[in-house]
C-alpha cells in the first residue's frame, strides 16, 4: 500500500489540483473554501505547480475568468462556498452551455441569512439545475480522488461539461485524515491534458456564446441535456479505470449494510460516515445506507436497484426548499425516480443539520426508530411534510 | 427603536456604552486590531452631534456587508443591517431612498467596499447619494484570513501571494474623487481625533460622503507582512501616514514606500441625490 499523508480536506483537494497540472486558478476567498486556494498559491510560489493564480474581485469574476481561460484551452480550477456559489449562479449556466470542462470544488456551507459559515448543502443544491456534473465526497480521500476523476470526465469528448466536486465544510475541509496522494505522473496518466473541446483560436477565429435565436437555441439545449445524461457512461468507465490504477473503488452510489435491510436511509456527504458507524455499532442488520455520490446526472437505475426491496426509505436532506411539495431536494429526486419506475414505496423526508448543526448518532437513532414505527403504518398515514431533526420548536 | 438595551444601561461604565449593544460584547476583533479605534471615533462624533441636538440617534442606521470591519453593525445600538459581502451600499441606497429622514452610514472593509462592492461605490458616489461610507483599509481580506485585497501594496506577502503581490493597489480616494461627490477624506486609526473630526463634519453635510480609515490588522496582515506585533504594526502605519491640510488628489497614492497622505481631499456643497430626486419627482 502507498504511503499516506495526513491532510485536511482542503489540502487534499489542493494536492489533487497539483496532480492535474492545472494551468489557471481563479478564485475569491470565502470560508470554508479559502485554504484550498491558499495551498495552491503556495504550490505555485514554491515552483511545484506551474499555474497562474488570478486574484479576482468576486466569485462572479472568478468563474467568468475561468470561462475565459477554459475557452483558450487551458486546464482550469476554481473553488467556492455558500454566497460565493450563489454569486456564481449566472456564470454556472454559461460554463455548462459553452461546454467548457471547468472543474470547481464546492466546500459546502449554508446560505445567508442569517449569516452562517457552517456546513449544510444549501449551496450545492441551489446550483443543481445549472447543467454541471455534480458529485459529493464522504471523506477526504474521496475529495482528493474526485478532483482527478472530475478532469477525466469533464474533458472527455463525449461530455465536455463543467464538473463540480463537493466536500462538507469544516467537517471535512478542516479535519485531517490520512490520504494517499496521487502524483502528477499518475494523475496525468489517468487524465492526460488534451484539448478536446472547442477553443478560441486566432488562426481560425470563432465566436463563443453568440446569440442563439429561436432557430438554434433549442437544439443547443437538447445537446446539452444529452451530454449530461451520457456523462454517466463516462463516469462509470472512469471509476472502473481509477480502481484498476489506484485501488480505490467508487460508484455513482454506495450501498452499506444488509442488501435486504427493511429500513434504508439515503444520504450524501460526511453524514454517511455517521450512519455507517451507527449501523456497525448497533449491528443494525435491518438498516441500510444508500449514499449518493453522483448527484447530477442522478443515478436513477441504482436508486431503484437499492431501494426496490426496502420496506421504508428515509431520505436525509441537508437543504430545504420552502414552499415546494417535497421539502428537501434529495427527497424529490428519490420520489420522482421511484414513481417513474412504478415503485410505490414508503418514503419519509428528514431535514437535518442545517447551518452546521451536527447530525449525531443520537439523531440517526431517532430517525431509524421513527422509520421502524412508520413502517407498520399504511402508506396513506405517512407524514405529508418533512420531519425536522433536532430543531427547537 | 431603542438606542440602548436595558442591559447596556445597567452596566454602563463608558460614555459610549449607550451606543453599543453591551449584551453582544465582548466583540470578536483580535487584540490590537484597529477597527475598535475606528468605531470608537465614529461613535464619539455621533455622540457630539447628539449632545448638540443636531442628530437624532433614532434616525441613525448602520449598514454593513461582511468582513471584520462590517461586524460593526452587530455591536452598535442603532438600527442596523448586516447584509451580504459587497452589497452594503446597495442596501443603504434602498434604506435612504425609502426613508430620506434616516442618517444612513455604511462601514466596511476595503475588500467589501472597493473590491467586490466597487461597482456600488462608484454609482452611489456618481449620484451623490446621501449616505456616509467608511472604508476601513487594512490592506487585506482580513476576515477570511489575509488574502490579497485591491488595496494590498505591491510586493507585500499575503496568504494568496506568498511570492509577493504583483498587482498595483487601487487608490480609492482618487477613484471616488473623480466622481465628484460632496466629501472625500482619509483618516487613520493612528490619529483618532481626525476620524472623529471628519465624521462630525460629514454628519452635517448632504450628498455622498466617503471617509477612508487606514487601519491595522496585526493578526492576518501583520503576520504575513512581517509586523505581527500590534504595537510594531501601529508604529509602522504611524510612520507611513502624514496629515496634510487640503491635500490634492494627486497626493493620495496608497504607497507603502512614499507614505500615505491623510486629509480632506474633496469638500463640495452640491445638492444630494435625495434633493435632486425631489426636484424631478414631485
Ligand atoms: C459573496 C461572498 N464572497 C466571499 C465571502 C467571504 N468573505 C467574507 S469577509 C471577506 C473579506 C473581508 O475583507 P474586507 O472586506 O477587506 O474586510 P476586513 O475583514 O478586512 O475588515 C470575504 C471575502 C462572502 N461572505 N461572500
Ligand atoms: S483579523 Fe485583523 S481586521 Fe480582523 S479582527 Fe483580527 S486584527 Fe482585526
Amino acid at each position: 500500500m502507498k504511503h499516506k499523508v495526513p491532510l485536511s480536506g482542503n489540502s487534499a483537494v489542493a494536492y489533487a489540483v497539483k496532480a492535474m497540472d492545472v494551468d489557471v486558478v481563479s478564485a475569491y476567498p470565502i470560508t470554508p473554501q479559502t485554504t484550498i486556494v491558499e495551498k495552491i498559491a503556495e504550490f505555485v510560489a514554491n515552483g511545484e505547480l506551474d499555474a497562474k493564480v488570478i486574484h479576482v474581485e468576486s466569485e462572479h469574476s472568478a468563474l467568468s475568468a475561468a470561462v475565459g481561460a477554459s475557452a483558450t484551452g487551458a486546464r482550469i480550477f476554481t473553488a467556492s462556498s455558500s454566497q460565493g456559489i450563489a454569486l456564481m449562479y449566472e456564470i454556472m449556466f454559461i460554463a455548462s452551455s459553452m461546454r467548457l470542462p471547468i472543474v470547481m470544488t464546492i466546500a459546502t456551507r449554508a446560505l445567508s441569512a442569517p449569516i452562517n459559515i457552517w456546513n449544510d448543502h444549501s449551496d450545492f443544491m441551489a446550483v443543481s439545475d445549472t447543467g454541471w456534473v455534480m458529485m459529493m465526497a464522504e471523506n477526504n480521500q474521496e475529495a482528493h480522488d474526485d478532483v482527478v476523476l472530475a478532469y477525466r470526465i469533464a474533458e472527455d469528448p463525449r461530455v465536455l461539461l463543467p464538473v463540480a466536486t463537493a466536500l462538507d465544510g469544516f467537517f471535512m475541509t478542516h479535519t485531517i485524515e490520512p490520504i494517499e496522494v496521487i502524483s502528477r505522473e499518475e494523475g496525468l496518466e489517468f487524465a492526460p491534458k488534451k484539448k478536446t473541446w472547442y477553443t478560441l483560436d486566432p488562426d481560425n477565429p470563432v465566436t463563443m456564446g453568440a446569440l442563439g435565436d429561436p432557430n438554434w437555441y433549442f437544439e443547443f439545449k437538447k445537446q446539452q441535456y444529452e451530454a449530461l445524461k451520457n456523462s454517466r457512461t463516462v463516469f462509470d468507465e472512469a471509476v472502473k479505470e481509477f480502481e484498476k490504477k489506484f485501488g480505490r473503488s467508487y460508484g455513482p452510489v454506495e450501498y452499506f449494510g444488509n442488501e435486504d435491510a427493511e429500513v434504508v436511509l439515503v444520504a450524501m456527504g460526511h453524514v454517511s460516515g455517521n450512519i455507517k458507524a451507527f449501523i456497525e455499532k448497533t449491528s443494525a442488520g435491518n438498516v441500510g445506507l444508500l449514499r449518493v455520490k453522483l448527484y447530477r446526472p442522478f443515478p436513477e437505475d441504482l436508486i431503484v436497484k437499492h431501494l426496490e426491496n426496502a420496506e421504508i426509505v428515509g431520505v436525509i436532506d441537508r437543504a430545504l426548499v420552502p414552499g415546494s411539495p417535497y421539502g428537501g431536494p434529495l427527497y424529490s429526486d428519490v420520489i420522482v425516480t421511484l414513481s417513474k419506475n412504478n415503485l410505490s414505496k414508503k418514503v419519509v423526508d428528514f431535514i437535518a443539520g442545517l447551518g452546521g448543526r451536527p447530525v449525531t448518532l443520537g439523531h440517526i437513532k431517532n430517525i431509524v426508530e421513527k422509520l421502524e414505527e412508520l413502517k407498520l403504518k399504511p402508506q396513506k398515514d405517512l407524514p405529508k411534510e418533512p420531519l425536522f431533526v433536532g430543531v427547537r420548536e | 427603536m431603542a438606542v440602548t438595551s436595558e442591559a447596556s444601561l445597567r452596566y454602563s461604565t463608558h460614555p459610549l456604552d449607550k451606543y453599543l449593544r453591551a449584551d453582544r460584547l465582548p466583540h470578536i476583533w483580535c487584540s490590537g486590531c484597529g477597527i475598535g479605534v475606528a468605531l470608537g471615533s465614529i461613535l464619539r462624533a455621533i455622540d457630539r452631534r447628539v449632545r448638540e441636538g443636531s442628530l437624532d440617534p433614532s434616525k441613525v442606521v448602520f449598514v454593513t456587508g461582511i468582513g471584520c470591519s462590517a461586524r460593526a453593525s452587530f455591536y452598535v445600538g442603532f438600527d442596523s443591517a448586516h447584509t451580504i459581502h459587497g452589497r452594503a451600499i446597495a442596501f443603504a441606497s434602498g434604506a435612504k431612498l425609502a426613508n430620506p429622514e434616516l442618517q444612513v452610514m455604511v462601514v466596511g472593509g476595503d475588500g467589501d467596499i472597493a473590491g467586490i462592492g466597487g461597482n456600488h461605490l462608484i454609482h452611489a458616489a456618481r449620484r451623490n447619494l446621501d449616505i456616509i461610507v467608511f472604508m476601513i483599509t487594512n490592506f487585506v481580506y482580513a476576515m477570511t484570513g489575509g488574502q490579497l485585497a485591491p488595496t494590498t501594496p505591491q510586493g507585500l506577502y499575503t496568504t494568496t501571494t506568498p511570492h509577493g503581490n504583483p498587482e498595483r493597489p487601487l487608490n480609492v480616494i482618487k477613484l471616488v474623487s473623480a466622481l465628484m461627490p460632496n466629501y472625500v477624506a482619509r483618516a487613520s486609526i493612528t490619529h483618532p481625533p481626525l476620524i472623529e473630526q471628519y465624521t462630525y463634519k460629514a454628519l452635517g453635510m448632504e450628498g455622498f460622503r466617503f471617509i477612508e480609515i487606514m487601519s491595522t490588522c496585526p493578526e492576518v496582515f501583520g503576520r504575513h507582512a512581517g509586523y505581527r506585533d500590534p504595537v510594531t504594526l501601529y508604529n509602522v502605519l504611524r510612520s507611513k501616514v502624514r496629515v496634510k491640510q487640503n491635500p490634492h488628489v494627486d497626493e493620495s497614492e496608497l504607497s507603502w514606500e512614499s507614505g500615505i497622505v491623510l486629509g480632506e481631499y474633496l469638500i463640495r456643497n452640491e445638492p444630494g441625490y435625495v434633493r435632486k430626486l425631489k426636484e424631478v419627482v414631485r
